[in-house]
């Protein structure tokens, strides 16, 4: 769900424009307010919506679970480390709010010490794994999934 | 230099600009400001707008505010978001504006009294105090406003903008109130009323006459929106914001299973976040 501008409460700060990693929020050059140039380059990481110090920035809520002229509202509480939403329906009658978690320890925390990890060896180096990709993202041990090795084969010409 | 009116002697030099004249033409702008916020509000039904918006919040509101509440928001509002411009998280935005506006409103408040007080020599020496604060509110506008114009503005843009780089209708304001400081500053330190004061003139006109088309305006509207937005925090509305309860009751806990498993039955603080260091506006 990209996000989308209040100009009425935005005061053209800038610090959504300094943390959009997609470089998408920009100041009008005319009435000096932000907006998103381009909501479908939105990585809707709400980053915007966090740092915006008025509340100013809101989310365009996907139609199949908000019909069109919902408002979806979301509030990126920092301290109590929760987002927390509130959708309410055109007709103003259906109105409920989800709450849930964005982190389980204080930020900063639980960063790796890449200092004190050990060195790759020059298998790791030679592999095709990233480091320290964990190995289970590979479904296989093995080698690739093939035709061969699933014991299929491809017919010649066209058939249904 | 800094203790003599500079509009007392303006009627040395010309017999064209004599005290009354001075007078209408300052009353003149004010009535231009007067006016031009009034088509402002006409044109752009802000005022329809702000009214409909507060209607539609107050019939959604979900706690009563009293009277005396409304009366401390709206001191609050005055010593908080006008007084001090609290609105302002960027601390270098704030002194600029701080800067400006009292800048300013030096400036008008000591010109007006020299001009209807000590125009001609009739009103008697004018006591050095305000000449002296007329220069030093210029001299505020002067610094708080080629900051702003030099450093943050280009800033805010982002977009590798110039300094010179310059949006007719958007910098309409701030370069008119930059004009009007800095050509009476000019005027006032080269003894004459020559090009700095015909400019002075020029940017002054600008500066109350385009009201309409700047955002001179925004001394109005401001207040109003910072009350409102105090109103609507106090009676529930909150702007439709989502409300984050206390996480570790137990309501919350049966309602959103999610806090309890992944943040345990009692949260702690987890820290400023974002706002660990402050943006650095590339």
């Amino acid at each position: 769900m990209p996000t989308y501008v209040h100009m009425t409460r935005c005061d053209g700060c800038g610090e959504c424009v300094d943390i959009c990693p997609s470089d998408i929020m920009h100041i009008d050059k005319t009435i000096r307010r932000a907006y998103n140039i381009e909501p479908n380059m939105c990585w809707e990481c709400y980053s915007c919506v966090k740092a915006c110090p008025h509340n100013a920035i809101d989310v365009r809520g996907y139609a199949d679970f908000t019909p069109l002229g919902s408002s979806v509202r979301v509030h990126r509480d920092e301290e109590k480390g929760v987002i927390a939403w509130r959708i309410i329906f055109r007709n103003g009658t259906k109105d409920f709010e989800l709450l849930a978690p964005i982190t389980t320890k204080p930020w900063g925390e639980g960063i790796p010490d890449l200092n004190t990890a050990e060195a790759p060896s020059d298998e790791m180096r030679n592999s095709q794994l990233l480091y320290n990709e964990p190995k289970y993202i590979r479904m296989d041990e093995g080698g690739l999934h093939t035709f061969e090795t699933n014991k299929l084969s491809l017919k010649e010409g066209v058939y249904y | 230099m800094l203790t003599t009116n500079p509009f007392a002697e303006l009627a040395n030099v010309s017999e064209l600009i004599s005290p009354t004249t001075m007078q209408i033409y300052a009353v003149l702008m004010f009535l231009l400001v007067v006016g031009g916020t009034i088509l402002d509000i006409v044109h752009k039904k802000s005022m329809k707008y702000f009214n409909e918006y507060t209607d539609k919040a107050n019939a959604k509101a979900t706690k009563q505010v009293s009277a005396s509440d409304m009366a401390s928001m709206r001191v609050k509002v005055l010593t908080s978001e006008v007084l001090t411009s609290s609105e302002f998280s960027n601390q270098k935005r704030r002194l600029s504006h701080l800067l400006t506006m009292y800048g300013f409103t030096l400036f008008v408040i000591t010109s007006a009294i020299m001009i209807f007080f000590y125009g001609d020599a009739a009103g008697g020496e004018t006591p050095s105090i305000w000449p002296l604060l007329w220069h030093l509110g210029a001299l505020m506008l002067c610094v708080g406003g080629y900051w702003f114009w030099f450093a943050i503005r280009v800033d805010v843009a982002a977009e590798g903008k110039k300094w010179y780089d310059i949006a007719p209708r958007a910098d309409m304001f701030i370069l008119s109130l930059l004009g009007t400081c800095t050509f009476a500053l000019l005027w006032s330190f080269t003894s004459g009323a020559g090009i700095f004061f015909l400019l002075f003139l020029i940017s002054s006109l600008f500066l109350f006459g385009g009201v309409y088309w700047s955002k001179f305006a925004h001394m109005f509207f401001k207040p109003a929106a910072a009350y409102q937005k105090k109103v609507l925090e106090a009676n529930g509305h909150n702007q439709n914001l989502p409300y984050v309860p206390d996480l570790s009751s137990a309501e919350v806990h049966e309602k959103y299973p999610d806090i309890p498993t992944y943040m345990g039955k009692n949260p702690p603080n987890m820290g400023p976040g974002i706002r660990r260091e402050s943006a650095n506006h590339y």
